[in-house]
């Protein structure tokens, strides 16, 4: 019964890095980027929910909605702003905007909402319980767990058939293969890119109102870490797969839970990432990465 | 003129060699003449030690090119392997100098074991999932020395692991524990040994890079499989500048500590590496003189927006976001090549770049 | 053609920053002589900015209070931000020498502690720390482990919180004394300074009290979201109390996540848990029978504490923790030992180190103050105060005895 329990609470902990992995790697495999600002979006996110919660006491649906559109646009300006200027220059100079706009982002949410705690509320309740209790209360699955692998899920599911069925996700499988021919066959590149941060940045908010029900302290730095954590999740699961950034996310919450569970607490840490260093050398390109066959 | 012609990479490389020495006595006579501020002052280890880092992963990012986000690992190894060795020999060794010079030794020979065993799964990635396996390591590294414990008496060095069960004779201290770092380090770096150390790495840099293994790493990161094609040992000359960027930044590192009173395991986190990694970004891939450049400039501005009180970290990001998007804005370059056209003469490749 | 262009901007950009450098450094001289220029360091920004922020608005309104008061003694004062790392606290302190700092208010917290007070100690700089409680800040402490002495006491520095140590051993004693608990566990954070430093403490006394303690785990910044393992290992063994020497940011977690899986233990602060009241949205209910050992209580009836506590809300909007109440005081026992001595603000910072230490070793200053009656300091620079047991009973403290 320890196990299950322990189980659940990894898969708790992994089906919250997963839902920020899926923004990470859908970013990753379109604009070809590492958006490290992710992170800080869903601490925008996260407080946007909150204020229109607590401080307004609007409806929890509204808040949620109401953060996905300041993400939205918030996400859309940081691409015109910052990313978008660098769009010729190397990658590495990109990823240097976006750590700074992740500094910007904390430090302004400082200055903004001041570096005090606040206490997520708690509105994934139904029936006045938090979980569903089994076995005489011996194993608990809390509510926000449920809902965070069931929004995992659709939003995985989403994000497939939208990359595979529509056109705009068609324009935007042909802008991560070859952004120049996909110019030259008419596809708007900047307006595609643009999109894909849009959505992004609205699963960001997502994500930081799943993550703060979950563990619902909110400072301006709550997004960094789990932003890090699930960063290692999409490349375990093998970066640009939708698929993988949930199962890498999982496992990853689950080796962590084991790892304080059953050799220590002290050392988990480095357990986890060690973990990550053997699979990777067993499968260089993640879990469910694309092989890249590289031509001469 | 014509008879002193260098090439053009030798040449580059003694004018970094030049502004190295003429920041260094400049900053010499400042500080001798009192004209350098205590926040100067107490800045000038940190900044030498950060240049090495910077040259250090210039070597892996920008020669090597591969992106490492766990330098801060091998910084770590080295600050904390040669802040216990001077702390050993404090009695051994009279002489700061000596003392200094033995501990960067043996962080340099640390950080370097730690870069051989990363290496070798490392060198077998690429790209991104390379850059997570370093990132791993980093944290890795935090994590063990957030639990190693050492002690010191009449009988030698004592560890242990995880927790603090050594006990010691009268008279013994610990050096090492745990969380708590290194908390009383006797301060022995000076700007000199830091000055000797930019001089030293740039030597081994630049030699590295122009010699005959050099030129085969850089093939190896212009284009690998045509490279391999040509017979060079991909693993050998990978590991070559791997291993020689982690010596480095194992020496960095001892340096560093040395010019602090205390270090602790978690400074050298995820945001230390990307720290470094965005000296070497700002002063360009492959670009000593621009590491040495930036690594100075992006440590000294936080201290200088410091008139802007609470909003000083704002301005810093916003800083650093407007300067690599004016470094990389075609109109600007191209506004800037114009102006320094007239005072040079045009050259073959200039239409290229 | 590109590479010249950068040489131009980095080449310029440094040569700006070195003239400004110099610049600033020639300003010292210009200090007025007729307030004290009092410095202080913490971390205003990043992840530990709730402590500096609160340590300096106490401090401001302190300042405020006694300039307003218009005595021969006036202050002068100027924060600076460390991010709460070592390095940076360091340059901090570096850049409030440059602008002619004559007393100390320390850093806020231990590591950055640990810098200053040796760059502090080296420059004879008095040196009054409101929170930095690790033994390291003082020197000259036996480790809890080993019983070795592994810094020299630094003689100028001071502290205005209880000592790791201190507080450790009192949480066991008190645990034992009171018969809190059978079976104990503990959670600490394994990569924080003051957490470990109470916990080693403690152990070291619980041993000697002969506490049975079931259950050890920690956590660290990076794994501060999921406490299930931790809360499960207590109640697999059966702990009826649980100590939890930490700030409380992460208790509060711990104490949501607990009462989520049904476990209702008695849980154990020590000052680090102090705030958890004020933390915006938290469900007081959660905290309902925790004790914590704590100087400071806002709720306090008494007339100092509710002139400040209405001071800092209207001028911050919030209610003070402890963090608050230990800035404010130590520019007080700063104010108080000045004015029992015949200092003067045109004295160099090392004149009136000299003079403020032997005020504050020679035995007869007391200082009473929001955290504290009777606050006395010896040569160890250790504060003597009691701390109080209080438990949240229907969200607000009650005092124990």
């Amino acid at each position: 019964m320890t196990f299950l329990n322990h189980l659940i609470s990894g898969i708790s902990l992994g089906s919250v890095y997963a839902i920020i992995a899926l923004g990470y790697t859908m970013v990753y495999g379109i604009a070809k980027m590492l958006n490290f600002a992710h992170g800080d979006v869903i601490m925008v996110g996260a407080y946007i929910c909150f204020f229109a919660v607590a401080s307004y006491g609007l409806n929890p649906i509204i808040g949620i909605l109401l953060a996905m559109l300041v993400c939205t646009v918030l996400g859309m300006l940081i691409e015109r702003l910052a990313y978008k200027p660098l769009r010729q220059a190397p990658s590495l100079a990109v990823l240097i905007t976006a750590i700074g706009m992740s500094y910007f982002l904390q430090n302004s949410a400082q200055l903004l909402w001041s570096a005090n705690n606040k206490m997520f509320p708690s509105f994934l309740n139904f029936g006045g319980t938090t979980g569903i209790s089994l076995f005489d209360g011996q194993l608990t699955i809390a509510w926000t767990t449920l809902v965070t692998i069931a929004a995992c899920v659709i939003i995985m599911i989403g994000l497939t058939l939208f990359t595979g069925k529509t056109k705009m996700g068609k324009a935007m499988r042909a802008v991560s293969e070859d952004k120049g021919a996909a110019q030259l066959m008419g596809i708007n590149v900047n307006t595609t890119i643009s999109v894909t941060f849009a959505i992004g940045s609205a699963l960001a908010a997502i994500a930081g109102v799943l993550l703060c029900s979950s563990y619902p302290i909110l400072v301006p730095t709550t997004g960094s870490m789990p932003g890090i954590k699930a960063f290692t999740a999409a490349v375990f699961g093998g970066i640009g797969s939708i698929p993988g950034a949930l199962l890498g996310g999982v496992l990853l919450g689950v080796i962590e839970i084991f790892a304080k569970a059953y050799i220590s607490t002290q050392l988990s840490d480095a357990i986890v990432f060690a973990v990550l260093i053997i699979v990777l050398l067993f499968k260089p390109t993640g879990l469910l990465g694309k092989q890249i066959r590289e031509k001469v | 003129m014509k008879k002193l012609r260098l090439n053009k990479t030798s040449r580059t490389n003694f004018l970094t060699y030049g502004m190295v020495v003429v920041l260094f006595v400049v900053l010499q006579i400042m500080s001798g003449g009192g004209m350098l501020s205590s926040t100067m002052k107490g800045q000038l280890v940190p900044i030498c030690a950060y240049v090495v880092m910077a040259l250090s992963l210039n070597l892996t990012v920008g020669v090597l090119g591969e992106l490492s986000l766990g330098h801060a690992g091998f910084m770590s190894v080295g600050a904390f392997a040669g802040a216990v060795t001077a702390a050993a020999l404090q009695n051994a060794i009279p002489s700061g100098g000596l003392r200094l010079a033995v501990a960067m030794i043996i962080g340099a020979l640390f950080a370097a074991v730690a870069g051989v065993l990363i290496g070798i799964p490392v060198l077998r990635l690429r790209g991104d999932y390379l850059a997570i396996v370093t990132l791993a390591f980093g944290e890795i590294i935090k994590s063990i020395i957030n639990n190693l414990y050492i002690g010191m008496d009449a009988g030698g060095l004592h560890a242990s692991l995880i927790n603090n069960t050594i006990v010691l004779e009268e008279g013994g201290r610990m050096i090492l524990s745990g969380p708590m770092g290194i908390p009383g380090i006797t301060k022995i770096s000076t700007f000199t040994a830091g000055f000797i150390l930019i001089m030293l790495s740039l030597v081994i840099i630049f030699n590295l890079v122009n010699s005959r293994a050099g030129r085969a790493i850089m093939a190896l990161r212009d284009n690998r499989i045509a490279a391999e094609s040509v017979g060079i040992n991909v693993t050998q000359y990978k590991m070559m500048a791997f291993v020689t960027s982690a010596a480095l930044a194992g020496a960095a590192g001892t340096l560093f500590a040395m010019g602090q009173n205390t270090i602790i395991a978690s400074k050298f986190d995820f945001n230390q590496s990307i720290l470094i990694l965005v000296f070497v970004v700002l002063g360009g891939q492959g670009r000593m003189w621009g590491s040495i450049i930036a690594a100075a400039a992006l440590t000294i501005l936080p201290e200088l927006l410091r008139g802007f009180a609470d909003y000083r970290m704002l301005v810093y990001a916003i800083v650093l976001i407007l300067v690599m998007l004016a470094t990389n804005n075609p109109t600007l370059s191209g506004f800037f090549s114009r102006l320094f056209g007239r005072f040079r003469k045009p050259q073959k490749g200039d239409a290229a770049r | 053609m590109k590479k010249f262009t950068k040489l131009a901007c980095l080449l310029l950009a440094l040569a700006m920053m070195l003239g400004c450098l110099t610049a600033c450094g020639s300003k010292e001289s210009a200090s007025s002589a007729t307030a004290y220029k009092l410095g202080g360091v913490g971390p205003l920004t990043g992840g530990a900015a709730i402590y500096g922020n609160a340590a300096k608005n106490g401090a401001e309104i302190a300042v405020e209070e006694i300039n307003a008061l218009g005595g021969d003694v006036q202050f002068e004062l100027s924060y600076q931000d460390d991010a709460h790392d070592a390095e940076k606290s360091v340059n901090a302190y570096n850049t409030l020498k440059d602008w002619g700092m004559q007393l100390f208010l320390g850093s806020v917290t231990s590591t950055p502690g640990v810098a200053t007070s040796a760059e502090a100690n080296a420059d004879n700089m008095f040196y009054l720390t409101p929170s930095a409680s690790s033994t390291d800040v003082l020197g000259g402490v036996a480790n809890p482990l080993t019983g070795t002495v592994d810094i020299a006491r630094k003689s100028n520095v001071f502290q205005l919180c209880f000592m790791d140590p201190n507080q450790g051993s009192a949480s066991a004693q008190y645990i034992a004394d009171q018969n809190l608990g059978s079976k104990i566990a503990i959670i600490y954070k394994n990569d924080d300074v003051y957490s470990t430093g109470v916990y080693n403490s403690f152990i070291s006394k619980a041993n000697e009290l002969g506490l049975n303690i079931v259950s050890t785990t920690t956590f660290t910044t990076d794994s501060q979201t999921d406490f299930s393992v931790q809360i499960s290992d207590a109640q697999s063994n059966d702990a009826d109390l649980v100590f939890l020497p930490m700030y409380y940011d992460a208790a509060a977690l711990i104490l949501t996540q607990a009462n989520a899986v049904g476990y209702k233990p008695t849980f154990f602060g020590i000052d680090g848990m102090d705030g958890i009241l004020g933390v915006e949205g938290f469900d007081t209910s959660l905290a309902e029978g925790v004790i914590l050992l704590t100087p400071f209580n806002a709720d306090s009836e008494d007339e100092a504490t509710k002139n400040f506590v209405a001071k800092y809300q209207e001028k911050f909007g919030e209610v003070p923790n402890q963090f608050a109440a230990d800035g404010y005081d130590c520019v007080y026992a700063i104010y108080e030992a000045l004015k029992a001595s015949d200092a003067n603000p045109s004295m160099s910072a090392s004149e009136l180190c000299d003079i403020l230490v032997a005020t504050f070793t020679g035995g007869s200053f007391s200082f009473n103050g929001l955290t504290g009656d009777g606050m006395t300091w010896d040569d160890t620079g250790a504060v003597s105060k009691s701390p109080k047991g209080m438990v949240i009973q229907n969200g607000v403290y009650v005092g124990l005895d």
